[in-house]
C-alpha cells in the first residue's frame, strides 16, 4: 500500500491540505496518533451529554475561501456569530461590548467620553493594518534573499502594497508591527479598563505581556478575521470547534481520502535524502511519495526525523524557534447559567467573551508570574459560554463554559507540571470566576483542566504553544518557521510541513494547510483543483 | 448617562421623542448619530412641499455639539478651523470646516459665538479627542454637550410668521445671527440658520423645555401650514440648496480607511472658506502645497430619473467620478446631483451619468448627459430678506 501523500496529524491544517491534495487526484492518507481527530480544533464529550470545545473555542480566522472550496457547509459546518462580551472590574462594575456601534460608544462613554470618541480612529487604523495583511495570508511569503523570479515577483507585489500607502501610513505600519500593545493603545485611549479590553487579543496564545514589543501585531492577528464580512468579529462553530475538523474529514472522505486514527508515527522514513513514508509506533511502515507534517516544526524535525538527515544549521534554527507555551484551558460542564452580578439582568454581554483583568498593569503582572516559572496567581481569562447561542452542545438549561487562561508556563520553576500544580491552577481560575459570579462553583458538574503539559501530551503542541510557534515578527512571513524554509518545504525532499508553525501562523485559519497543498501541487506540476485565490480586499 | 441598559435601547430617544413618535405615522425610523430619527412622518412629497411652501419642523437633537469656552477659545478655534473666527462677532454663526495636519477634511459644522469666550460647535461626527488634542497649549475647556441641548429646525416661507404667532419677533434677525427669547420660565435661542436654503430658523433650548416648545410651536403654526418633516424630505431640500453632508458627500478623515478617499476642503468646493491670511491653522501648510486631484460639482442631469449613486463618465467611456447625492427636485423640476469628479473635469463639458432605473424587476440602463452648474441649484430671496417677506 503506497500513497501519493501521507499527512501526519488530523488537525485542521493537515485535513485542509489533505482535502486539496485529494481533490487534485492524489491518493491521500491522514494518520492521527489519537483515537479521535481534530488536533486543536476538537470537540469531545468528556461528561455525558456535554460537548466541549476542548482546545480552540472560537472562530474568525478560518478562511472563508477554504470553507467554500471544500464544501464544508454541505459537510455540516456552521459558523455562528456571537454578541456581547464584558470586562469585569475589580470595583464590581464592567465595560461591556456591543455589536451596535452606538450602543458600544455609549458604553465606553460611561468609562471615558474621550475614549468613546477615540474609537473610530482606532478602528480605522486597525482596519488599515488588516487590509494590508489580509492578502498575504493565502500566498507563500516571498523570500527577500532569493533571486528566483517568483520571489522577485512576490517581493515586487509586496513592495507595491507598501508604496500604495502614504508616507504617514507607512511609518505607522512599521511601528505597529514592532510595538507593544500597551504603547499602541496609549496613543488612542486614556481609560485603563478600555485599554485592558482592547488589549485582550494581543496576549492570547503568546508568551509575552502587553508591555512586550510585538504584542500589537498579535492583536492584529486576532482582528484580521471576520464572520461574514464583519471584520474583527469572532464566532462559534456550531457543535463546537470539532465541527470544523469533522466537516473537513467528511469533505476529505468524499474526495476519496483516508483517515486512520489511533496510528502514531514514530519516524519519517528518509532514503537518499527523500521522504518515502513513515514508521509507526507499532512497527508498521506506510509508504508514500511524500510526507506532509501537520505537527509543529520542532516536533516534526527534532522528534520524528533522524537528525543525521538534516543540516546542522537547520536543526539549530528549529531548536531556536520559540514555541513557549503560555496558556491553559478549563472546560466546564455547568448545571445552569452562572449569574455575573455586575451585569444587569438580561444583559446580552454574557453571550460573548468575558474577562476579569481590568488593566494592562494587571495583565503584565500575570505575565510576571510566567517569567518566574509559575502560573499566574491572578490569571487573565477569556471566558465564554457558547451554549447561550449554540443549542447543540448541552441539554437545555445546562451550559458549557470555555475558559482560556494565561499565563501558564511550560514548566513550573524548571520542573514538570504535577497533577497538584494542575489542580491548583484550575482552582485559581475557578476562584476568579466565583468572585464575579457568586454560586458559580455550585453549578460545576465537571472540569477538564489543561495546562501546557496536557496540551503537549495530547495535542502534540510543543511546550503547549497553541500557535505552533509564537507570532512575533522574528517568526513571521519569510522567517516562519525558519529562514529559507517559509515555502512549506524542508531540507528533506518530499517532506513538507503544513501546520501553524508555517506562514501565516495559528488561530484555526486553515491557510497554512491550503498554502502547503498549493506548493506541493505546484511542485508536482499538477493544477490545484477547487482551490480559490483569496477574496479581493476592496 | 445611564447606559447600564442601553442594550435595550441601542438608539437613544431625543427629548422630542414623545411628539415625534406620535407623529411618525409610517413608523419610519433611521439611526442618526446614535439616535432614533424620523425618516418620513407621513408623506415625503407633502413634507418637502411644506419646506418650500409653508413651514416645517425637523428634530435636530442628534447633531453632535461641543461647548468650547475660555479666554483663548477664539484663538483655539482660529487654529482649529479654516475660517477667520476673529470675524465672528458675539451672536453670530459661521459655517466652517476643519482639517487634519495633512489638510484632509475632518468635518463641517456651524460655529455659534454665544459670548466673547464661549462657542458652540455643531457637527455630524464626534471629535472629542481631536478637539482636546488640538487644544494643547490653549487656555480653553471643551465639553461634549449633545444631550444637554434640545434643538428644532423651523424652515420655510412662513417660519417667521409661525414664530411671530408663537410670540417671538424675529423680523430683525439677519441670516447667521441669533437672539435669545424668554420661554416658560426659561429661554430659547433662535438662530437664523438652516439646511434648506430657504427662510428658516433653528431653535435651541434645554431638554426640559423640549415638549412645551414643540407644543407651543405647533399651536402657533396651525394657521401657517406647519408640519413635522423627516430626514428624507430634508435631504431633498439640502440637495436643492447644494449643501453637503459629511459621510455622504465625502468620507471624514478620522474614519477613512482607504487613503485615496481622503479629500481636502478645496477638493470639496470649500476653498472659499479658507482664510490664508489669518495665520496658521491646522492643515494650512499641507493645503498650500497640495494640488487638488478632485473637484466637487453640482450637476443637472438630463431626463427625469434621480441619479443617486451613478458613476460619471467622460465622453461616455472613461470613469471620472461619482454622484454622491441626487434627486428629482420638486422645486426646480429637474434631476439634480452633487458629485466628486477628477479635477480635470471640474468644468464638465462632456460628462455622463450611468443610471439604472428599476422598473418592475427590469433595469432601464441610461447614459444621461450631466451639466456642471453653479450651486445652489435653488435660490430664493426669502433666504436673506430682512425683515422676512410675509410669505
Amino acid at each position: 500500500m503506497s500513497y501519493d501523500a501521507l499527512i501526519i496529524g488530523a488537525g485542521h491544517n493537515g485535513l485542509v491540505a489533505a482535502c486539496y491534495l485529494a481533490r487534485a487526484g492524489l491518493k491521500v492518507c491522514v494518520v492521527e496518533k489519537n483515537n479521535w481527530i481534530g488536533g486543536a480544533a476538537v470537540s469531545r464529550e468528556l461528561y455525558p451529554g456535554f460537548t466541549y470545545s476542548n482546545c480552540s473555542y472560537v472562530s474568525s480566522l478560518f478562511r472563508p475561501e477554504i470553507m467554500r472550496d471544500l464544501e464544508l457547509s454541505k459537510h455540516g459546518l456552521q459558523i455562528l456569530p456571537y454578541e456581547g462580551g464584558a470586562m469585569f472590574t475589580e470595583s464590581g462594575g464592567y465595560l461591556g461590548m456591543f455589536r451596535d456601534h452606538d450602543a458600544n460608544r455609549r458604553e465606553m462613554a460611561r468609562h471615558s467620553k474621550r475614549d468613546a470618541e477615540a474609537y473610530d480612529r482606532y478602528a480605522r487604523d486597525i482596519l488599515r493594518h488588516c487590509r494590508f495583511i489580509r492578502p498575504l495570508l493565502m500566498r507563500r511569503p516571498p523570500d527577500p534573499a532569493s533571486f528566483r523570479p517568483r520571489d522577485l515577483a512576490e517581493l515586487a507585489w509586496l513592495g507595491k502594497q507598501m508604496f500604495d500607502l502614504s508616507e504617514m501610513a507607512m511609518y505607522d505600519m512599521i511601528r505597529f508591527w514592532t510595538m507593544s500593545i500597551a504603547d499602541y493603545l496609549d496613543e488612542y485611549f486614556e481609560n485603563p479598563v478600555v485599554k485592558a479590553y482592547q488589549a485582550v487579543g494581543s496576549i492570547i496564545g503568546t508568551a509575552l505581556g502587553p508591555m512586550s514589543p510585538g504584542t500589537a501585531y498579535v492583536l492584529l492577528h486576532h482582528a484580521m478575521g471576520d464572520v461574514d464580512g464583519n471584520v474583527g468579529a469572532w464566532g462559534y462553530a456550531r457543535g463546537g470547534m470539532g465541527s470544523i475538523t469533522k466537516a473537513l474529514a467528511a469533505s476529505l472522505r468524499a474526495a476519496g481520502g483516508q483517515i486512520r486514527a489511533g496510528v502514531a508515527v514514530e519516524q519519517v522514513l528518509v532514503r537518499n535524502g527523500r521522504a518515502v513514508g513513515v514508521a509507526l509506533a507499532n512497527g508498521d511502515e506506510i509508504r508514500a511519495s511524500r510526507v506532509v507534517s501537520n505537527m509543529d516544526v520542532r516536533r516534526t524535525f527534532l522528534r520524528h526525523v533522524a537528525e543525521k538527515e538534516l543540516p546542522g544549521d537547520f536543526v539549530k534554527r528549529v531548536k531556536a524557534f520559540k514555541t513557549r507555551g503560555s496558556s491553559g484551558k478549563l472546560n466546564i460542564a455547568l448545571d445552569g447559567l452562572p449569574r455575573f452580578t455586575a451585569l444587569p439582568e438580561g444583559a446580552p454581554n454574557v453571550k460573548g467573551d468575558m474577562h476579569f483583568t481590568d488593566s494592562i498593569e494587571k495583565m503584565e503582572a500575570a505575565y510576571d508570574d510566567w517569567k518566574d516559572g509559575r502560573f499566574s496567581r491572578e490569571p487573565f481569562q477569556d471566558v465564554m459560554i457558547p451554549t447561550l447561542i449554540d443549542p447543540t452542545m448541552t441539554p437545555p438549561g445546562k451550559h458549557f463554559m470555555s475558559c482560556f487562561v494565561q499565563y501558564a508556563p511550560p514548566k513550573i520553576e524548571g520542573r514538570d507540571w504535577t497533577d497538584a500544580d494542575r489542580d491548583a491552577f484550575g482552582r485559581a481560575c475557578l476562584d476568579q470566576i466565583e468572585r464575579a459570579a457568586p454560586g458559580f462553583k455550585n453549578l460545576v458538574l465537571h472540569v477538564e483542566v489543561r495546562t501546557p503539559r496536557e496540551l503537549e501530551a495530547e495535542v502534540g503542541l510543543t511546550e503547549g504553544n497553541i500557535f505552533q510557534g509564537e507570532l512575533t515578527f522574528d517568526q513571521l512571513l519569510f522567517n516562519r518557521p525558519v529562514p529559507g524554509y517559509a515555502d512549506y518545504r524542508s531540507p528533506v525532499r518530499d517532506l513538507w510541513i503544513c501546520g501553524s508553525s508555517t506562514h501565516p501562523g495559528g488561530g484555526v485559519m486553515g491557510a497554512p494547510g491550503r498554502n502547503a497543498a498549493a506548493e506541493i501541487l505546484r511542485d508536482m506540476k499538477l493544477p490545484a483543483k477547487d482551490m480559490s485565490d483569496a477574496y479581493a480586499v476592496l | 448617562m445611564n447606559a447600564l441598559t442601553h442594550y435595550e435601547t441601542p438608539l437613544l430617544q431625543t427629548p422630542f421623542h414623545a411628539r415625534t413618535s406620535a407623529a411618525n405615522k409610517m413608523h419610519s425610523w433611521g439611526p442618526w448619530a446614535g439616535y432614533a430619527s424620523v425618516l418620513t412622518y407621513e408623506d415625503l412629497a407633502m413634507e418637502h412641499s411644506s419646506i418650500r411652501n409653508a413651514a416645517s419642523v425637523y428634530d435636530l437633537c442628534p447633531m453632535v455639539k461641543y461647548r468650547i469656552e475660555g479666554p483663548e477659545a477664539m484663538a483655539f478655534l482660529n487654529r482649529l478651523t479654516v475660517r477667520n473666527v476673529a470675524k465672528l462677532s458675539v451672536g453670530g454663526v459661521q459655517y466652517t470646516v476643519w482639517c487634519d495636519d495633512a489638510g484632509h477634511l475632518i468635518d463641517d459644522g456651524t460655529l455659534f459665538r454665544m459670548s466673547p469666550d464661549r462657542f458652540r460647535l455643531c457637527c455630524q461626527e464626534r471629535h472629542l479627542p481631536w478637539l482636546l488634542d488640538s487644544a494643547y497649549g490653549f487656555d480653553v475647556a471643551i465639553r461634549e454637550e449633545t444631550e444637554e441641548v434640545a434643538a428644532l429646525s423651523l424652515q420655510g416661507p412662513t417660519s417667521a410668521s409661525v414664530l411671530a404667532a408663537a410670540g417671538s419677533d424675529v423680523t430683525g434677525l439677519k441670516p447667521f445671527r441669533m437672539a435669545d427669547f424668554a420661554f416658560v420660565g426659561g429661554e430659547v435661542t433662535i438662530s437664523r440658520t438652516g439646511f434648506t436654503g430657504d427662510l428658516g430658523y433653528e431653535l435651541w433650548t434645554v431638554p426640559e423645555l423640549a415638549l412645551p416648545l414643540w407644543d407651543h410651536l405647533f399651536a402657533a403654526g396651525a394657521q401657517h401650514g406647519l408640519r413635522p418633516i423627516g430626514s428624507d424630505a430634508l435631504n431633498i431640500a439640502r440637495l436643492e440648496a447644494g449643501f453637503i453632508i459629511t459621510g455622504y458627500d465625502f468620507t471624514p478623515a478620522p474614519q477613512c480607511v482607504r487613503e485615496d478617499r481622503l479629500r481636502s476642503p478645496v477638493e470639496m468646493g470649500l476653498g472659499w472658506l479658507i482664510d490664508w491670511e489669518k495665520g496658521h491653522f491646522t492643515g494650512r501648510r499641507a493645503l498650500l502645497r497640495a494640488k487638488p486631484k478632485w473637484a466637487f460639482v453640482g450637476l443637472e442631469v438630463d431626463g427625469n430619473i434621480g441619479a443617486e449613486g451613478a458613476i460619471l463618465y467622460h465622453d461616455q467611456k472613461t470613469e471620472v467620478g461619482m454622484i454622491t447625492g441626487a434627486c428629482w427636485s420638486p422645486t426646480l423640476k429637474k434631476s439634480i446631483a452633487l458629485a466628486q469628479v477628477q479635477a480635470a473635469h471640474a468644468a464638465g463639458g462632456n460628462l455622463w451619468a450611468e443610471i439604472y432605473a428599476l422598473r418592475e424587476l427590469h433595469y432601464a440602463k441610461m447614459m444621461m448627459r450631466a451639466r456642471v452648474v453653479d450651486r445652489p441649484f435653488f435660490q430664493t430671496d426669502r433666504r436673506r430678506a430682512t425683515p422676512p417677506a410675509r410669505f
